[in-house]
């Protein structure tokens, strides 16, 4: 028999009791919130479209003066590959693998997510290097106030995983700490769809046009 | 370092000069002084309130039952003692407004700057600090008992929400005694607020009130909405709720959905101010447009936010008051919806004259237009509600009378404003200012008004004064005639809104009939506050503490007055729309159920008053530059949200046996209580008990 789907997304499923039920309220809360954020960075995007403009790069460097894309190209492939690993996390969970196989893959999408870090980072220096501040034009403005946001929501997130590794070892797999592993993975995906936004919009639309 | 440094790297660019006390002192002229008395009566205030509870010995209640609970009614009476608060202010300030106007032909007695600020912060107070958390408090209080829920769905985010609020008003206190708030108006267009223009810490000021009010009232949108999806009772089917509760839901999706965009238009202002940014700068590539369509794209949907909810009050005051089912719930049900998601679509026509073409302007007025139809809708289901009714002249009918003819010209006034070619003769003048006062006073003040008479005695457990509570809504209703439809006149004859002075002497005579209305709404003012002293005075006569003084349809009405912390004994099974009259009618109401349960509640935490105090401590810092203060306060924020992850156990249980105890007694007295027929309702023999009558129009016709 096919159990009733409590809310949108991977559900626990009723073998895991409380967890199942409780997360019916807290996910779908979870959602509306991404739902809230997702309206900040669609707004970003679209300052970024109407400042790609000769007005809006005022006479300073252009895309392609500061973009490296074989970098940002690397960052992509990290976040991808640690949607993955998370995803295996959430199934070690659901599939009640115990907490040793939950942590492996959340210390790689960790490892993963300090990486993409790393790789933006020296992306971003590099850009420094090449005259791309934000005090230089209204496009580079509008870059910086979006892409770093979106860095800043990766950290908020590998802060997250360090956090529930932390109370996991404290707590074991108690419900609530199963519900806020469900909520980690639906921020950390949300993260990887802004950064195919990011990819696709800020880098190679600005680049082909 | 040498001790400069220090002092600058201490207390950043405060300075002795940032107390508006010693100017006045200096150069006593009579706007100095208006502002040095402004200032102190911040000051004795604060020193008044801090006296008042000591003396009252009441520090230990007001941390351990109000500053730290999670329970959502007491959540929502702090909000509303804010809203009341910041309510004073306003006003005040808009009659300090009305009076230079009135005597500013050719000069008057304040200075230009004086006057940017009073219109900056009477705007800025009265939608963020007055109107919305006095939509949070009813809502917060209401709502959850409307559906028969016993909290929030997350009740510690609640009280984080309220703690933001807070912090914005606390924020714009401080700024009338430290330094200058912004001149920029609510709206804070670049690039006058930009450094260029404005390089003192008035616009920061702006910037960061909204910031942190604005993230608390996103986060009570979430928590509204979600509350309304998954925490109904059983039974109470979408639509069986009541409709202040439909409300609620459309606001809470505007509030989830328009305050990212005032959120982001305030964080690219302060990246434009602090780290030289260019999103909104006259040179290099900044683009000032960015910033009207991001505003507006909030602040559109805002207006809404705000007097949907008033149609909700009055859809419920209206059917309780005329002793009737509320005519039209579906229709009333679909307008708001259509009101909300329309509300999205109209935003350009705040700035018709900034540039785009006629067919972008012709867009959006159409699309403006048609929001009159979903609110006419409304206002003759109401209408139809009222129609061979037995209608009580009470206190929130009074406001629904004066709603129904107010509102509508403003809603009128819409319609033209909507029609690009008007708005091109009258933009920028007072028939604007006339405007949209004439919706939100009539449409948001009186219902939020009238909702704070109804519901008061549900959360108090006595009924405000009666006359007084007449005399107020007449003292609204009047003053908000005589001073703002003036303005429209004033409009017409092509007055500048925002003006400190003027030179043509025929604006005068309408300034001081405006004037004489400033008076009356100030008497409001005066008058709630009065009506509040006389009724706790009065409150043995007043109590109705079986609950239903009104004779109520919906399941606010059906618990105790106040009502105990879980709200419910058991949770209600919903079999009707308007199940608590249904109960009442078919004898299912007061009855004792089979079986008690234990109840679980939130505990108290303190974790709200530590992000207001830091939060506040943050904003006060990043205006004046104190890097130190900003950094430790974010930090103190962090590490306290991180810290209460760690706490699993959050709750505590209420025994069966309390709950069956207290449930008990007020069963008892219940049926010690001696119900009331409607003729009596405003009389001292009302207990809260209704007498079974029967409406000589049973509802909407068959």
């Amino acid at each position: 028999m096919k159990h009733p789907i409590l809310h949108p997304g991977m559900n626990l499923g009723p073998h895991h009791g409380q967890a199942h039920y409780d997360a019916e309220r807290v996910t779908f809360g979870f959602w509306v919130f991404l739902m809230s954020d997702l309206i900040i960075f669609g707004l970003m995007f679209a300052t970024y479209v109407t400042m790609a403009n000769p007005t809006g790069l005022a006479g300073g460097p252009g895309p392609k003066d500061a973009y490296d894309l074989t970098n940002v190209y690397a960052q992509t492939m990290v976040l991808l590959v640690s949607s993955v690993t998370f995803g295996m996390a959430s199934l070690a969970m659901r599939f009640e693998r115990g907490s040793g196989p939950i942590t492996l893959w959340l210390c790689i999408t960790l490892a993963l997510g300090l990486g993409f870090l790393t790789l933006e980072l020296l992306d971003f220096s590099n850009m420094v290097e090449a005259g791309a501040v934000p005090s230089r034009s209204g496009f580079w403005s509008s870059f910086w106030g979006l892409v770093p946001l979106h860095g800043l929501h990766v950290f908020v997130g590998c802060l997250w995983i360090s956090i529930m590794m932390i109370q996991m070892r404290i707590f074991g797999l108690a419900p609530v700490i199963k519900t806020r592993i469900l909520r980690l993975g639906l921020f950390w995906h949300f993260l990887d769809l802004i950064w195919i936004g990011i990819f696709t919009i800020v880098y190679l639309g600005a680049l082909s046009s | 370092m040498n001790p400069d440094d220090t002092i600058h790297w201490l207390i950043g660019r405060l300075g002795v000069s940032s107390l508006p006390i010693l100017p006045a002192i200096e150069n006593p002229t009579a706007s100095e002084l208006v502002g040095a008395g402004a200032a102190s009566v911040a000051i004795f205030g604060a020193i008044g309130a801090v006296i008042f509870i000591t003396w009252l010995g009441a520090w230990k209640t007001l941390w351990f039952d109000w500053l730290t609970s999670t329970d959502h009614k007491r959540i929502g009476i702090m909000y509303i003692v804010l809203a009341l608060v910041m309510l004073a202010r306003g006003v005040i300030e808009g009659v300090v407004m009305r009076t230079q106007q009135a005597f500013g032909l050719d000069g008057g007695f304040l200075a230009p700057d004086h006057f940017g600020e009073l219109f900056t912060t009477h705007g800025t107070i009265m939608i963020f600090f007055v109107a919305m958390p006095l939509i949070a408090g009813i809502a917060n209080y209401v709502m959850p008992l409307q559906i028969g829920a016993r909290d929030m769905s997350f009740p510690v985010m609640n009280q984080i929400s309220l703690g933001l609020t807070a912090t914005g008003a606390a924020l714009i206190m401080i700024s009338l005694v430290i330094a200058q708030f912004s001149t920029g108006s609510w709206a804070a267009y670049p690039p006058y607020t930009g450094l260029d223009f404005q390089p003192g810490p008035g616009p920061d000021y702006w910037i960061w009130t909204i910031i942190l009010a604005g993230i608390g009232t996103t986060m009570s949108g979430i928590n509204f909405a979600v509350t309304i999806y998954k925490e109904r009772a059983p039974g109470m089917t979408l639509f069986r709720m009541p409709l202040f509760t439909w409300t609620m839901l459309c606001t809470s999706i505007i509030m989830i959905f328009a305050l990212p965009p005032l959120t982001v238009a305030a964080l690219m202002q302060a990246a434009d101010r602090y780290l030289d940014f260019h999103f909104f700068t006259n040179d290099l590539g900044g683009n000032m447009m960015n910033y009207v369509n991001l505003f507006w794209l909030f602040g559109h949907p805002e207006v809404y936010l705000l007097v949907i909810p008033a149609y909700g009050v009055f859809s419920e005051t209206i059917a309780t008051f005329s002793g009737k089912r509320l005519f039209g719930y579906n229709s009333l049900v679909f307008a708001t919806m259509a009101i909300a998601v329309l509300s999205f679509s109209v935003w350009l026509h705040h700035f018709f004259t900034m540039g785009q073409s006629a067919n972008v302007n012709i867009a959006f007025g159409i699309a403006s237009m048609c929001i009159a139809v979903p609110t006419g809708v409304k206002i003759y289901d109401w209408m139809a509600t009222m129609y061979r009714g037995r209608i009580r002249m009470s206190v929130p009918m009074i406001y629904a009378i004066g709603f129904f003819y107010l509102f509508t010209v403003g809603g009128l006034t819409g319609v033209m404003l909507a029609n690009p070619t008007i708005s091109y003769q009258v933009h920028n003048t007072l028939f604007l200012v006339a405007h949209f006062h004439n919706v939100i006073i009539p449409g948001v003040v009186f219902g939020l008004m009238s909702g704070y008479f109804y519901w008061f005695p549900k959360a108090f457990g006595f009924r405000l004064h009666e006359g007084w509570g007449r005399a107020i809504a007449l003292f609204w209703i009047f003053g908000f005639s005589f001073t703002f439809f003036p303005l429209y006149v004033l409009g017409f004859m092509g007055m500048p809104r925002r003006s400190v002075s003027y030179t043509n002497p025929a604006f005068e005579p309408w300034m001081m009939v405006a004037l004489f209305g400033a008076g009356l709404i100030f008497a409001a003012l005066v008058s709630l506050f009065i009506q509040l002293r006389v009724s706790i005075r009065d409150r043995e006569n007043l109590a109705v503490p079986v609950g239903d003084p009104w004779n109520g349809r919906t399941l606010e009405w059906s618990t105790s007055s106040p009502p105990p912390h879980y709200n419910f004994a058991v949770p209600p099974t919903v079999e009707d729309r308007d199940d608590f009259a249904d109960a009442k009618a078919k004898g299912r109401a007061y009855q004792e159920p089979d079986a008690y349960e234990d109840i679980e509640v939130p505990e108290n935490t303190p974790i709200g008053m530590i992000i207001c105090v830091f939060g506040t401590l943050l904003g006060f810092a990043l205006v004046f530059y104190i890097w130190w203060l900003a950094l430790v306060s974010a930090v103190v924020i962090v590490v306290a949200i991180i810290a209460r992850t760690f706490n699993l156990s959050t709750t505590r249980t209420i025994p069966a046996a309390e709950v069956a105890e207290e449930h008990r007694a007020w069963l008892a007295q219940v049926r010690a209580t001696k119900a009331v027929t409607r003729e009596a309702e405003t009389k001292s023999t009302n207990h809260g008990l209704a007498g079974l009558e029967t409406a000589p129009s049973d509802g909407e016709p068959a």
